[in-house]
């Protein structure tokens, strides 16, 4: 189910954005961040630019420290190390009551004995605004988030996905500049996230609010996040675009992270050449050493299944297997691939139930793969940067 | 955009957070309420401690006179050490005495007469040397020239030393060491009996499906109702010398160890019922059916399952009940005759005898057990709240006869046990002349007419469990809100933490004796509050501070972590979150630590009992006094109105707590 979405997300390359956040000032600048727990060091000299109005996700596994990123930003852990400025003010050391910024945790963290309504005026009280302004403005604020009618209730009367979008009005309620979402659908199950997820993006755009989410998720990234900050042990492996992101990953933690790779043990032959099993293939270009073991990678998705013995391709790249086992997952076959040319690696690849129906696959059968040179990118062993760009 | 991953951190020093004014406030608070503790508990205690080893004796080789003859020439200088032999006026033993101790200069001069032309010179050796002319302190080494009539109204001050002297000749004392066994004995007997009957009641309770479980709990609840030496009364009413049915001891005598032991089972019983009563229903219902399944007899199971998850509620209520009795000192004084116990051998030695450095001794002795069942009791809550898992499953009792008959038995006889000893104390009140004119009356109420302050003592006492409810409340659980949801501060909230914890491992006793030293000295600032209401106040908040203080922080831990950053983000002061969500979320405790602060006020006794003037009697006070003075009718009278007091305190919370729960909690209730 996972690899649907993926699929889908590859299918339109080029994400349509109405607004173009990445042509923006600067709006938040994060310079050479550390964070030490005693011997442990939880952020290592993170740097980042985030623009005005765009919507960026940190994502990466737990411990990565994503959440301790966000925290240092709203002020909730301080840094040990660095520098943080928000609209070109230095904001690093300022208590959190000093920061302009709206903030939804992952537990909501709604007031239980207040209404709704005063949920979302918590923050409009006390500001000298006339009573009428703020009831007009809970209600437009209401309204916003789709729950026009549900002012006088308690969050408790409410569901999970309400009480978020609750949570989410009284954070932009007093239309801060930065909006932090900390993991804010994990606690939902999986048919309002994907709601939610929607909804969220859409008000985040209509607002124009610089905004930052915390996920492990990386559905929840690829389908809301302008651009996407991956993270691992406290350093940042990638920032790009979604489709960046999951096509041209910089280094072997994010393309196997993000979605399903193939990890081949391969040697370097050429600057755009590289072997594994029996085969030699062109490839991305690349520039490792000739004989320097890589790993070479390659979605399963974009292994490209031809008639057995087919020779015409344009690219050459092809490789004869024999089909292993198949999986069917509902839009497509997960298929593994073995065969002389490809020593003890095992291919995995996912064909569509027409290619499947078209060429007849089935277990046991024989078969022509095409491994698209572009497609198929190299990575030295044991993690760090690629070459392939 | 990449980092590099073997950069090492730059070197430097940490960045410190501007503070805003809310953790100014915040911390400015806990401050104040740390001082508060500090003044209020610390200080004293170390006061205290300090007394404990000091001993007070006049040093007679640093004081030296000179005599004249009539015509006024003066003699030979000669120190007093040096007169004291000569005349062998003083054995060393006789020069022992307390800090306040004086010694009239002219014992040093037999022939001394005030009317003679003879003058005297006195002076010290070293600058330190003391002694009174008339009233006015004189140090130092100058010759003072006094003619007679003056020279008689000298005196030499004692000096004070500091060591173990004290602490040696308590335990070189026979009668004041036997009063450390006789505590062992009466505590460890105590302890056993309370444990087992209250086992044996929360067993029942949880353990079978009899009828009347509602009224079981509240009954065995009453004791905590009322002071601790009631029982005692009751008890000499039962079996005391014109006792109702004293011949069914067979002449033994109630005054002494068995008295305090049925007393002590009657007012400890609640609270071990409470700690045994948690620990049993944290059992998990699946142990069981594993045993049944495992076909483990009944028998077995209860030594192998039952027991063993219940073990650290015993150890904890063991050790709580072993506390309460030793340190207990109403009921041994009732009840006790000659048999001496420790707390009540303060009491003897500072209200008696006025020695208040071995008041303290004996004190600090108390403490041991006390520091003891409290650091045990720490580390058995700890390992119980790891017992508890979330997906445990609750122990659910299925009917049998036989076995919710016995229980239904067993706990009809403690209650019987328990309201008869109230009823006792009840008929005692309005019976108008035991056992000679049973016709009742309500002249025993007529306080004003008996020694302990009379129905000013009521009043007295009202007012106090009223301000240490009102203000109590608000320390204790300002103090718990700012220690729990302050971020940062690590030092200071960790200090803050132990000055909370400490009270409950204070004896009250030992509490009272450490505010004489401390607020009974005229250097001290604070000493015109000693014997106004306000000390009584600050003693009790103090006395029972750790309670309140832990059912705050339990309050306070299940409201979400995050509320106060969502209120900083939304540029919102703490107080408005303290005022709009936490108090009114934390409503139900706060009215528990308020109840439970008043009806302590109300009972307590240990504490106060050093420390209350003749304008702030105490009815908790006035029983044990109206005892004292043999008004034994009159003391269950008021011992009668504490409990009527403290029931209607209880009613008047309980309507409280669903009032406040219909209006202002209408958020729990699922819509």
């Amino acid at each position: 189910m996972r690899h649907e979405t993926l699929a889908r997300s590859t299918a339109t390359p080029t994400k349509v954005l109405p607004m173009a956040p990445s042509g923006n000032p600067t709006y938040l600048q994060i310079s050479n961040l550390w964070k030490a727990f005693g011997d442990f060091h939880a952020l290592k000299d993170v740097s980042l630019d985030i623009n005005e109005g765009e919507f960026v996700c940190f994502l990466g596994p737990s411990g990565c420290g994503k959440t301790t990123l966000l925290r240092a930003v709203a002020g909730l852990d301080l840094q040990s190390r660095g520098m943080i400025r928000q609209g070109g003010k230095d904001i690093s050391t300022l208590p959190p009551s000093k920061r302009d910024y709206g903030i939804v945790f992952q537990s909501y963290a709604l007031f239980p004995n207040l209404t709704i309504a005063r949920n979302i005026a918590f923050g409009l009280e006390n500001t000298k605004r006339p009573k009428a302004e703020i009831e007009a403005r809970v209600k437009e604020l209401l309204a916003l988030v789709g729950l026009p009618d549900q002012a006088n209730k308690y969050p408790s009367q409410l569901s999970g996905g309400q009480q978020q979008r609750i949570a989410l009005a009284r954070a932009i309620a007093i239309s801060p500049g930065l909006l932090l979402l900390d993991e804010p659908l994990s606690a939902l199950d999986a048919k309002v996230r994907v709601h939610l997820r929607h909804e969220i993006k859409e008000l985040q755009r209509k607002l124009g609010v610089t905004t930052i989410m915390v996920t492990h998720d990386q559905e929840e990234a690829l389908s809301m996040a302008d651009r996407i900050v991956v993270m691992n042990h406290g350093v940042i492996e990638q920032v790009g675009t979604p489709t960046e992101i999951y096509r041209h990953p910089r280094t072997l933690f994010v393309a196997d992270f993000i979605g399903e790779t193939n990890k081949l043990d391969a040697r370097a032959t050429d600057s755009n050449c590289v072997a594994f099993g029996k085969s030699e293939l062109r490839c991305a270009l690349h520039r490792f050493e000739t004989d320097q073991s890589v790993i070479a990678t390659i979605r399963p998705e974009d292994v490209i299944p031809h008639e057995a013995g087919s020779k015409s391709s344009d690219t050459g790249n092809l490789i004869d297997v024999v089909i292993g086992e198949m999986e069917f997952l509902g839009s497509f076959w997960r298929t593994r691939l073995r065969g002389e040319k490809l020593g003890d690696e095992v291919l995995i690849a996912d064909f569509s139930i027409n290619a499947t129906r078209r060429l007849g696959l089935a277990e046991g059968g024989s078969l022509t793969v095409e491994l698209p040179a572009d497609r198929l990118l190299v990575f030295p062993r044991g993690g760090g940067h690629g070459s392939s760009h | 955009m990449a980092a590099v991953t073997d950069t090492l951190m730059p070197s430097g020093r940490l960045p410190r957070q501007h503070l805003d004014r809310d953790d100014m406030v915040k911390r400015g608070l806990m401050i104040v309420i740390s001082l508060y503790l500090i003044i209020s508990l610390a200080a004293p205690l170390y006061v205290m401690l300090s007394k404990s080893f000091s001993t007070y004796s006049f040093d007679l080789t640093a004081y030296e006179f000179q005599v004249s003859d009539a015509a006024g020439n003066f003699g030979q200088t000669a120190t007093a050490a040096t007169l004291n032999d000569r005349l062998s006026l003083l054995s060393p033993d006789k020069l022992a005495t307390n800090a306040d101790g004086r010694l009239a200069a002219t014992s040093f001069f037999p022939e001394f007469s005030f009317r003679s032309p003879v003058k005297y010179r006195i002076r010290g050796t070293t600058p330190d040397t003391a002694y009174l002319i008339g009233s006015d302190l004189h140090r130092g080494t100058e010759w003072q020239e006094l003619d007679s009539n003056t020279f008689r109204r000298v005196a030499l001050r004692s000096s004070r030393s500091t060591g173990l002297d004290n602490y040696i000749s308590y335990f070189s004392t026979p009668s004041l060491f036997r009063s450390v066994q006789n505590s062992l004995f009466i505590a460890v007997i105590s302890t056993v009996f309370t444990v087992g009957i209250a086992f044996g009641f929360a067993y029942a309770i949880s353990r079978s499906c009899m009828r009347f479980k509602g009224a079981f709990r509240m009954i065995a609840m009453a004791p905590i109702l009322v002071p601790s030496l009631l029982p005692g009364i009751a008890l000499i009413y039962l079996f005391g010398n014109q006792g109702m049915i004293r011949d069914v001891l067979f002449g033994t005598s109630i005054y002494g160890p068995l008295g305090i032991v049925i007393g002590s089972v009657f007012f400890t019983f609640p609270h071990a019922l409470i700690i045994i009563s948690t620990a049993l229903a944290i059992s998990d219902q699946r142990h069981y059916e594993a045993a049944a399944s495992l076909r483990a007899s009944k028998w077995r199971t209860f030594w192998t399952v039952t027991i063993p998850g219940a073990r650290f509620g015993l150890i904890s209520a063991a050790f709580v009940v072993f506390t309460l009795v030793i340190t207990d000192f109403g009921l041994p004084k009732v009840i006790g005759g000659q048999y001496n116990v420790l707390a009540v051998d303060i009491y003897k030695q500072v209200i008696g005898q006025q020695n208040f450095e071995m008041g303290a001794v004996v004190s600090v002795i108390l403490l041991i057990p006390a520091l003891a069942a409290f650091v045990v009791d720490r580390l058995v809550q700890k390992k119980q709240v790891a017992l508890l898992s979330a997906r445990s499953v609750p122990y659910a009792p299925k009917p049998n006869r036989k076995f919710d008959f016995y229980c239904l038995m067993w706990c009809t006889l403690v209650a019987i046990f328990i309201v008869g000893i109230l009823l006792v104390c009840q008929l005692a009140a309005l019976v108008k002349f035991w056992p000679y004119d049973l016709t009742l009356s309500l002249k025993n109420f007529a306080f004003n007419h008996m020694d302990g302050g009379g129905w000013g003592s009521y009043k007295n006492s009202i007012q106090l469990a009223a301000l240490t409810a009102v203000f109590g409340t608000i320390i204790v659980f300002t103090g718990a809100y700012m220690v729990e949801k302050t971020e940062g501060f690590w030092k200071g909230r960790a200090v803050f933490h132990f000055l909370a914890m400490l009270p409950m491992a204070v004896p009250g006793l030992v509490l009272g004796l450490a505010y004489i030293f401390f607020f009974n000295n005229p250097a001290n600032p604070l000493h015109p509050i000693y014997g106004t209401m306000a000390i009584l106040v600050v003693c009790t908040i103090t006395h029972f501070y750790t309670v309140g203080h832990l059912t705050a922080l339990t309050a306070l831990k299940q409201i979400d972590g995050e509320f106060e950053s969502v209120a900083a983000s939304l540029k919102q002061p703490f107080y408005k979150l303290f005022a709009k969500v936490t108090v009114p979320v934390c409503l139900p405790a706060i009215l528990d630590i308020s109840i439970y602060l008043f009806v302590n006020a109300m009972t307590t006794v240990s504490a106060v009992v050093f420390i209350y003037s003749a304008d702030t009697a105490l009815a908790s006070v006035a029983v044990l006094n109206m005892d004292d003075a043999g008004d034994i009718a009159p003391a269950a009278a008021m011992g009668m109105m504490i409990f009527y007091t403290n029931v209607l305190a209880r009613l008047v919370h309980a309507f409280l707590s669903r009032a406040v729960l219909a209006r202002t909690q209408a958020w729990r209730t699922r819509g």
